[in-house]
């Protein structure tokens, strides 16, 4: 993603109050961080907030931690290229998979104690799947604190006219002074701290503009007049988003490629998101963490996307370019709108909320990969056996590492931007297969070892094969042998991916030795004692706070979401 | 959480902890401070600023919504506290 503007086009008008109320934030940032810090006496502390936090503090940080950059940067462009059908990625491509997450694959992964989800995938599969996984997720991580660290930077730069590299340094001294000082806790307080920042930046931003436009019925009006037509009002069948011919593998593949398979695969083995769900209090607060945060998830469309649509017909430099064939710079649709809605004051919190979601992702990237570092690599491969304390003084030190590696990474990307993007797919492609080695290896008791690291690495392979047969997935390596581009190969890709590693693992287990059935407890439905994943509380709850039921009111509200904007 | 801790000690600790470190009170000051400066800063918006966001006073309708927001915050953090279980190992 690049966020490319005329020098000056876009510079705020800001004051001393948007300053003030800048400062502000970030005086609370840090203070988070140094009040976390008197309750990290462990590493446990340290990198899982002790296990001691309420559902809906995990709740809203699973989402915050993923509304990042790409997430309010790049839907709203979504939101202001193809409109409504954009709501798929959350309606289809995370609420469902987070509602998963919560009710059937928390119970295993809070529930075997684990710390991390590589930690699952050796106590399931052995070495060879872990180092698969938990080497490829420490990179991919490093990789996109960088991206999130230059995104912020970059905006900084267009907005308030900081140079690139003093935004980049201050940033990241601000993650690492909190993640550093109050590890995971001071990263999930912050995270839900900032998801009421952004709401508060983007919620009035998202009226003013509709007022503008004449509410809905105005707005509906406006964007059927705009190119791209009426079809932006509609979820369904959404080709403009897949790039598919036919409105029929349209929707095939929105369900199966990016509800099923890529949705999946993120949000029920991403690390970054269940370490947040794994610092609950109890094994029901942990399922409830995803599904909790489902909720506000079905509504951040309606703050962001609509933004987006909102610029598409109110922003002269995204409507014109747009309506005449050009190229708009819908990247920064939301920025435009901002500059030219909001009055000194509310800018600034405007500002605030934005700055808000760049850092949450930085920081979230940082303490997932920092746990890995250390429990996955540092603890299991490197030097064993030592005081808790130890790995404590590693975790510091690899947050420090992590965003030093970081700031190269965002000046790498200052250069470039392509190569980014194409490495950022590239890691997206180990994320494929795994939800199919995980949810077999849960159900399956007979799955073995070897069945667990050759079904990833072949899921893999099969998914970098189709980036390369791609179009442009890849790009330069990219051979255009088959008619897939955009969204639709990265789809096509992940269900290559996922379908390639479900028959490898079944063949390679038929031929080879399972494990003991007694080191599976906790690990495999079938060999579970049910008292394993049972809450002692059980019993207090009242309806709302068990996850099952929650989930179910869960997806009726997304079923109706969808129907209301089919 | 805390360190095994003895007597009143551990009564003092732990209630200052849950006390001072209720995120519910951290969002609701915030977001409360957010209000009252956007309140403040309305006393002083321009036609121009007012124009700009379409006749609407976004700076006060934004800081009268930020402000009741953080007191809900501060009574909700207020009606149900944290409780610290006994037997917190």
């Amino acid at each position: 993603m690049t966020v490319l503007a005329a020098e000056g086009a876009l510079r705020l008008d800001t004051n001393w109050v948007d300053y003030l109320l800048i400062g502000v934030y970030f005086a609370f940032v840090i203070g988070i961080g140094v009040l976390a810090r008197r309750s990290v006496s462990s590493s446990i502390d340290f990198f899982l907030s002790g296990r001691s936090l309420p559902a809906w503090v995990t709740g809203l940080a699973f989402i915050s931690a993923n509304l990042g950059a790409v997430e309010i940067i790049g839907m709203s462009a979504n939101g202001a290229n193809y409109g409504i059908p954009t709501v798929h990625y959350f309606w289809v491509g995370a609420v469902p998979a987070m509602l998963f997450l919560g009710v059937v694959m928390m119970p295993f992964y809070y529930g075997s104690k684990v710390r991390s989800v590589p930690e699952f995938m050796r106590r399931r599969f052995g070495t060879g799947a872990h180092l698969v996984n938990a080497l490829s997720f420490a990179i991919a991580q490093l990789l996109i604190a960088g991206i999130n660290l230059y995104l912020l930077a970059n905006i900084v730069e267009i907005i308030l006219g900081w140079p690139l590299w003093v935004s980049l340094i201050v940033a990241a001294a601000i993650v690492l002074t909190y993640t550093s000082l109050g590890g995971l806790s001071a990263a999930i307080y912050n995270e839900v701290l900032q998801f009421f920042v952004i709401v508060a930046a983007l919620l009035p931003l998202t009226l003013i503009g509709l007022h503008k436009v004449g509410w809905w019925g105005g707005l509906k009006e406006k964007v059927a007049a705009s190119a791209g037509g009426a079809e932006q009002l509609s979820s369904w069948p959404g080709q403009a988003l897949t790039g598919f011919d036919s409105p029929f593998w349209s929707v095939v593949g929105i369900v199966l490629g990016l509800g099923f398979v890529l949705s999946f695969g993120y949000w029920t083995t991403n690390f970054v998101e269940v370490q947040r769900a794994m610092a609950s209090s109890s094994i029901s607060a942990a399922q409830r963490a995803p599904i909790i945060g489902a909720f506000p998830k079905m509504f951040v469309p309606f703050i962001v996307i609509f933004p987006g649509m909102i610029a598409a017909v109110l922003v002269n430099e995204i409507s014109e370019p747009k309506n005449n064939g050009g190229s708009p710079d819908y990247n920064n649709a939301l920025l435009y709108l901002i500059r030219d809605l909001l009055p000194n004051g509310m800018l600034g919190v405007a500002i605030a909320g934005l700055l808000a979601s760049f850092m949450a992702g930085m920081a979230a990237n940082i303490s997932a990969f920092n746990t890995v570092f250390s429990y996955d690599l540092w603890e299991t491969y490197v030097v064993k056996d030592r005081p808790d304390g130890y790995y404590l003084a590693v975790g510091r030190a690899a947050t420090v590492g992590a965003t030093v590696i970081a700031i190269f990474t965002a000046t790498f990307a200052a250069s470039y931007s392509n190569i980014m993007n194409y490495l950022q797919t590239l890691f997206g492609f180990f994320n494929a297969p795994l939800f199919a080695t995980f949810i077999l290896g849960m159900f399956w008791k007979r799955m073995t070892a070897t069945a667990g690291w050759t079904g990833l690495v072949a899921g893999t392979t099969a998914a970098i094969l189709v980036g390369i047969a791609s179009q442009d997935a890849l790009g330069g390596l990219s051979q255009g042998w088959v008619g897939l581009s955009g969204q639709g190969a990265s789809f096509v890709a992940a269900g290559a991916a996922f379908v390639v590693d479900i028959i490898v693992s079944v063949l390679v287990t038929l031929v080879t030795k399972p494990r003991e059935e007694s080191e599976l407890r906790g690990l495999v439905y079938s060999l579970t004692p049910k008292m394993d994943f049972h809450d002692d509380n059980e019993g207090a709850l009242a309806w709302y706070q068990k996850p099952n039921i929650l989930a179910g009111v869960g997806v009726v509200i997304v079923v109706g979401l969808n129907i209301i904007f089919w | 959480m805390a360190e095994k801790m003895s007597g009143a000690d551990a009564q003092a600790e732990r209630t200052r902890k849950a006390g001072a470190f209720d995120i519910r009170n951290f969002i609701g000051m915030l977001i409360g401070i957010f209000g009252v400066v956007l309140l403040i800063a309305s006393i002083f918006d321009s036609a121009a600023d007012i124009a700009k966001a379409d006749g609407v006073r976004v700076n006060l309708w934004a800081g009268a919504g930020m402000v009741v927001t953080a007191i809900v915050f501060f009574a909700w953090a207020r009606l149900r506290p944290v409780v610290v279980p006994e037997d917190t190992p």
